[in-house]
């Protein structure tokens, strides 16, 4: 049986004592919500913290609150959002998403949160320890080289989060509360292009809720690319959000991948397209032909690199197909 | 008269399962026990220059660390094949080769003390494919002992009947070669083993294991004990599909430091360990050659394999006769040659999965059945039904046909699935989804004719006792994985005596209490416990019917056994209860038991390999596939599949339909996404999450139809259920493929990029196919002449 | 370092005296002595650890018990009323949903956690609720069967 390295706990009862022990610890301690990504990577001894900051007996970090707009506390499960109808009606992508994760008991432990901050995963790294031993470690854990690019002098694990791309498309904020105070940032900004230092919060920093926009009649989608209908993480995820004005010309446009590259990827050149256009079939080749320029998918995932490349355009293709019959 | 034979009963140990208390090896544990973890080596090949075990001696909480040189004796299942060691000596020969072991107080100080063992290795060149394999340049991985040359393990060559007469017969010659990916068992339950060791020198072993048998002589062997001292319990099993057939690096292990020690000591190894030890689906090349007349009758094959063995024999040399020994009874095919290679190579070690050795040219065969049916303009299904072998004869290569009943189970899928009108014909409402329609056949056998070692002893034995309380012990060596083997006995003895299935137990797979039963391997189980079982308990029946006769006044013939009373046939007011027969018995005759045992038909062929391929009787099995194919991502989903099987009489038709089910599972599986991959000599995604199989979302739904054969070598009737459906799996589904979309994917797994690159070559305007392009040139001998039997297929000459 | 720890499984009250990195697999399996739970990855790819928390299916291999002190754990040893099986109990016996019987506690738990909201599912709500248990015996068929058995049953009782 692959096991936990010991570690002590520490449940917090708010977000103001999680954060203060995580700075008693300066760096040692870890904050552990679902634990869905963080305990098997413990296991296979991708993490060895002195100390967990448990989450989930933190009341105030769990909660759908409509508000102007719709905020989602960071520990709320993902079958809580997949399930929430708001958010099923307005934020029909992100609902989605989260019942795309995994597996139904996946889904009754791993939170919002968690998936939003989800480690990056590369077939390199994913690994128990002896197997890296076998290979030879990477930059990512213990080593000095990237195993997919040996040439580079970054680290490529891939972003594979399901609601990460959704959250971005549409316009999501998150706030994060450190030992500093609290800041709110664009959800775009919760994410860097490095494998190893994927997210743009700082440590010590956690993320205590999402905040999505009024939907004001935004319309978005995600869709899935992967293996098996459950359990496997996606090998491309698209998200799309689309406004229409009132005469039927999309007002606002954004389309976000995930699983081929290190954060969350914009597809820009797509939504500049799209803007002010009206939704034909023309427009949508030209908009998944532009989306799937970008993508540079590695041999690091499930499948080949060339193929989720090729899927790039048929997924946004889809997934703008399924917006205008929506 | 029959009441639980043919009835759809629960399996007697389901009970136990579902409350949660059978006891599996990792779920049980001894007062004093010791946890014990192996340490593995890390690079594919390498020659052991020294290894360090002082720290991890020193680390509190250890007991006891021990490396190769504490177990140094070669082991393997086969006796030709005595190649491996429970810890390397002197060379690793794959990632995962077990170097060390430690003995600890609890498991996390075992797991520390492996990171304290230091094994110094001076590299060797990994020989990672099977053109490495071939190259000589490259460093052997055995001893010349252990291989027929090189790095190539085995070869064979076997020509029956005239294969150039046959060719000059031909109207049409079709050759292409195929691929079938390795891949692995996946059962859910890692392998684990207890061992105890009491002062007077008894050892026991509790292990998952198919063949406590064959572990027993090889605990014997390694650890140099009287084998009358050791004893091996199969602990209840949580699955096995072959990969807990050989005897295993861990139970020896796990043995050596319970004596080592004095305490009872466990190993339960991790999933990654598990792919590591492996010995599941051999990947192999194949070479087809195929001549057919103008109506498709068949006038000779030649089947070339090339094995790819990984880094030890395991069932290599039968693995190797079994590509090439099945292809001839499901047609009737007059002339016949095979040639067949298993090579080393660095990674973990191929053996028996599921049909051991005979998917892989069933899949070649069955897609180039289609070829060849596309080709002449034929229906596959009439096409196939025109040339499937006839009951009572021989295939050319002298394999004994008793019943089959493939023409029936073709005939079933093809109505149920209408496929006449419905192949070629399939639309769908979405554009860029294809719909298709294929259709494969195969066979298997019901239990291999030899034994692993060579003797003139039962391959089954049992031991029936009969309480005056009126309950009914079988003891039997079998193991039950799953499949329902300790049922059936339960449900023989019952059927027998006429008693009630609840009042029957059935001990198994105990070597100390149990008469030897070689194992759940090559789908042996039910023909041969089944008659041992009969065979025990014939004669004690004959003993409690002439006591009840003379109490009765009736002759013994008179009587039989029904609903727990011995009755009159002809006067059935004249009865005594099953209790009062049994008092009547035991008295006059003492304490009432029987013992059986069941040797299978000798049957080999005049010739050296004949021994693989001969059984008592074949299964046949017919399937459909209806696949819808996604042009623009290439992602196939398999809609339904059709599955009927020749099993012969279903002794409990739930079990069958479950086995056929299982099968067809893995058979999708294997078809879509199962494999083995590697990155060098590294396992790429040894893990459940990456390691593909299919959850309940995946799963087709399956239509399964039993065609009962009443087949006269097995107990009423019965043939096998647990292998021979996955076969026509696979092809059934690359032949929907092509009737989809028109395109050959002629390796597994196929994959959505597949289908896309054969789809963009079909647009190009060229061969719409993926698969293998050529066959390694490689120095096969000259093959073996034998001249087929009389009742063989015989070729016509026609021509010239 | 160890802690004291109350646990409640089955119905029944434990008080416990455990190191806080052992997992609720290993505390129910070692600790408790109920191996029904069964583990076949340990990283929450398989679905055979699967227990009810509060009759929501969970996996004990990543579920920490410092964390469901105050929590209903239910674990197959827990299905059975006293000595009356569960419906799926009976009916994955009777109908052969149970080959190796590996996959089967956590099978079980997951269909439960199912049959308590709706006894009577589609299968393809019965594929959604248990895509996370992984099952190589049985190609699911006869799974699929005895949930939808035991729901008339469960529903028969209500």
């Amino acid at each position: 049986m692959l096991r936990l390295p010991p570690f002590e706990y520490h449940a917090p009862r708010s977000i103001e004592q999680a954060v203060n022990l995580y700075a008693q610890f300066g760096g040692a301690a870890m904050f552990a919500a679902g634990g869905t990504d963080l305990y098997p990577n413990m296991k296979r001894r991708q993490f060895t913290p002195q100390a967990l900051i448990g989450l989930n007996g933190i009341d105030e970090l769990r909660g759908i609150v409509q508000d102007n707009g719709i905020t989602i506390r960071a520990g709320t499960t993902l079958s809580q959002v997949a399930s929430h109808p708001i958010l099923q009606s307005q934020y029909s992508a992100l609902a989605t998403a989260a019942n795309l994760v995994s597996t139904p008991q996946l889904r009754a432990m791993g939170t919002l949160g968690g998936n939003l901050c989800l480690d990056t995963r590369c077939n390199y790294y994913n690994q128990e320890f002896s197997w890296r031993q076998a290979l030879g470690f990477c930059m990512k854990k213990d080593g000095e080289i990237c195993m997919v690019a040996p040439g580079s002098s970054r680290c490529w694990a891939v972003s594979s989060t399901d609601c990460a791309p959704v959250v971005v498309a549409l316009d999501g904020r998150v706030r994060l509360v450190g030992p500093r105070g609290e800041r709110v940032i664009a959800a775009s900004d919760l994410y860097r292009d490095d494998g190893i230092l994927y997210l743009g919060k700082e440590r010590d920093e956690l993320v205590t809720e999402i905040l999505l926009p009024p939907a004001d009649g935004t319309k978005s989608v995600y869709l899935k690319l992967r293996r098996r209908d459950s359990f496997d993480f996606p090998i491309l995820g698209v998200a799309a959000a689309l406004r229409f004005a009132s005469n039927g010309e999309i007002a606002n446009a954004r389309i976000v991948l995930g699983g081929v590259g290190s954060r969350p990827l914009e597809c820009v050149e797509s939504a500049r397209l799209l803007m002010g256009q009206k939704l034909t079939r023309e427009l949508i080749g030209a908009a998944a032909e532009a989306a799937w320029k970008p993508a540079r998918p590695l041999d690091n995932t499930d499948s080949t690199h060339s193929y989720r490349k090729k899927m790039t355009r048929v997924y946004v293709a889809r997934a703008l197909e399924a917006l205008s019959e929506k | 008269m029959t009441h639980v034979i043919g009835t759809p009963l629960a399996k007697i140990d389901s009970w136990d399962k579902v409350i949660g208390a059978a006891k599996y090896a990792d779920d049980m544990s001894l007062p004093r026990m010791l946890h014990a973890r192996i340490l593995r080596s890390t690079i594919p090949h390498a020659r052991i220059v020294n290894i360090d075990t002082l720290d991890a001696e020193e680390l509190p909480g250890v007991v006891a660390v021990i490396t190769g040189r504490d177990v140094p004796i070669e082991y393997g299942i086969l006796p030709s094949s005595q190649d491996e060691q429970a810890l390397c000596v002197d060379k690793v020969r794959f990632v995962g080769d077990a170097v060390a072991a430690v003995a600890a107080l609890d498991p996390e100080t075992a797991e520390r003390a492996l990171q304290l063992i230091h094994v110094e290795y001076e590299p060797l060149t990994p020989v990672v494919t099977m053109n490495e394999a071939l190259d000589e340049t490259r460093d052997a991985i055995h001893s010349s002992a252990h291989a027929d040359h090189h790095n190539i393990h085995k070869m064979v060559a076997l020509e029956f009947g005239d294969l150039d007469a046959g060719f000059a017969e031909a109207d049409y010659i079709l050759e292409e070669n195929y691929f079938y990916q390795g891949n692995t068992h996946l059962a859910l339950e890692n392998h684990s083993a207890l061992a105890s060791f009491s002062p007077d020198g008894h050892l026991t072993l509790w292990s998952s294991t198919q063949t406590p048998h064959y572990v027993h002589r090889a605990l014997a062997k390694t650890l140099e004990l009287p084998a009358s001292r050791i004893r091996v319990v199969a602990a209840a099993i949580g699955g096995g599909f072959g990969g807990k057939t050989d005897p295993f690096s861990h139970e020896i292990v796990a043995c050596k430091l319970a004596m080592l020690t004095g305490r009872p000591v466990k190993i339960t190894l991790t999933r990654q360990e598990v792919f590591y030890c492996h010995r599941g689906r051999h990947p192999v090349l194949m070479w087809v050659k195929m001549g057919v007349r103008n109506d498709g009758e068949p006038t000779a094959l030649h089947f070339r394999t090339m094995l790819d063995g990984g880094a030890y024999g395991s069932y290599g040399v039968a693995s190797t006769y079994y590509t090439g020994a099945l292809q001839t009874v499901t047609y009737k095919i007059p002339a016949y040659k095979f040639e067949g290679m298993r090579v080393f190579t660095n990674k973990p070690p191929c053996g028996p999965k599921r049909g051991h050795g005979t998917p892989q040219p069933r899949f070649a065969l069955e897609i180039h059945l289609d070829k060849i049916a596309r080709h002449l303009g034929l229906d596959p299904a009439e096409y196939r039904k025109r040339f499937i072998v006839d009951d009572k004869t021989k295939t050319v290569n002298h394999l004994t046909i008793t019943t089959c009943g493939l023409r029936e189970c073709i005939d079933k899928v093809v109505d149920a699935s209408d496929f006449h009108n419905r192949i070629s014909n399939l639309q769908s409402p979405i554009s860029s989804l294809k719909t298709g329609l294929g259709l494969a056949c195969g066979s298997y056998l019901s239990g291999a004719g030899l034994p692993i070692y060579w003797n003139q002893m039962p391959h089954s034995g049992v031991i029936v006792k009969v309480d005056r309380g009126g309950g009914v012990a079988v003891f039997c060596g079998s193991t039950d994985i799953g499949q329902g083997s300790t049922s059936l006995l339960a449900y023989i003895a019952a059927e027998e005596f006429g008693i009630d299935v609840r009042d029957v137990r059935v001990i198994t797979a105990d070597t100390d209490l149990t008469p030897v039963d070689l194992g759940s391997y090559s789908s042996r189980v039910t023909v041969m416990t089944g008659n041992a079982c009969i065979s025990a308990i014939r004669p004690l029946k004959q003993k409690i019917l002439d006591t009840a006769a003379e109490k009765l006044l009736v002759p013994a013939e008179s009587l039989s056994f029904r609903d727990g009373e011995i009755i009159c046939e002809d006067d059935d007011a004249r009865r005594l209860k099953w209790t009062d027969a049994i008092a009547l018995a035991e008295a006059k005759h003492g304490t009432l038991s029987g013992t059986g045992s069941y040797k299978p038909p000798k049957r080999a062929g005049p010739y050296k390999g004949s021994g693989v391929g001969v059984s008592p009787s074949y299964s046949y099995a017919a399937c459909v596939a209806q696949v819808s194919v996604d042009t623009e991502t290439g992602q196939v989903r398999v809609e339904k599949i059709w599955l009927a099987h020749d099993g012969g009489r279903a002794l409990n038709p739930l079990l069958v339909e479950g086995q056929v089910e299982g099968s067809v599972y893995m058979g999708v599986g294997e078809a879509l996404m199962e494999e083995m991959t590697y990155r060098g000599g590294l396992h790429k995604a040894p893990s459940l999450l990456d390691y593909k199989s299919l959850t309940m979302n995946d799963m087709p739904p399956v239509e399964t139809f039993l065609v009962e054969t009443n087949d006269p070598e097995g107990p009423f009737g019965a043939k096998e259920a647990g292998q021979g459906p996955l076969l026509p799996v696979p092809p059934a589904i690359a032949n929907a493929i092509y009737d989809a979309i028109g395109v050959r994917i002629d390796e597994t797994p196929i994959t959505p990029d597949k289908i896309l690159k054969a789809l963009e070559e079909k647009e190009k305007g060229r061969a719409a196919r993926v698969g293998p392009k050529n066959f390694p040139n490689a120095p096969y001998p000259e093959p073996l002449h034998v001249e087929p039997p009389e009742d063989a297929p015989r070729l016509e000459r026609k021509k010239g | 370092m160890k802690q004291v720890l109350h646990l409640r499984v089955n119905g029944q009250a434990h008080e416990l005296y455990v190191e806080p990195h052992k997992t609720l697999l290993e505390v129910l399996r070692e600790e408790l002595d109920l191996t029904g739970t069964k583990h076949g990855c340990d990283l929450g790819e398989c679905g055979a650890c699967t227990v009810l928390v509060d009759g929501t299916p969970i996996l004990a291999c990543l579920a920490l018990p410092i964390e469901l002190q105050e929590r209903e754990i239910t674990t197959v040893e827990g299905l059975a009323h006293g000595a009356e099986l569960h419906p799926l109990q009976r009916a994955f016996a009777e109908l052969n949903a149970a080959q190796c019987g590996y996959c089967t506690s956590g099978m079980m738990l997951s269909a439960k956690a199912l049959l308590d909201r709706e006894t009577n599912p589609t299968r393809e709500k019965i594929r959604d609720a248990l895509a996370g248990n992984l099952c190589r015996c049985t190609g699911y068929e006869k799974i699929l069967e005895a949930v939808e058995v035991a729901g008339r049953e469960v529903a028969g009782r209500k």
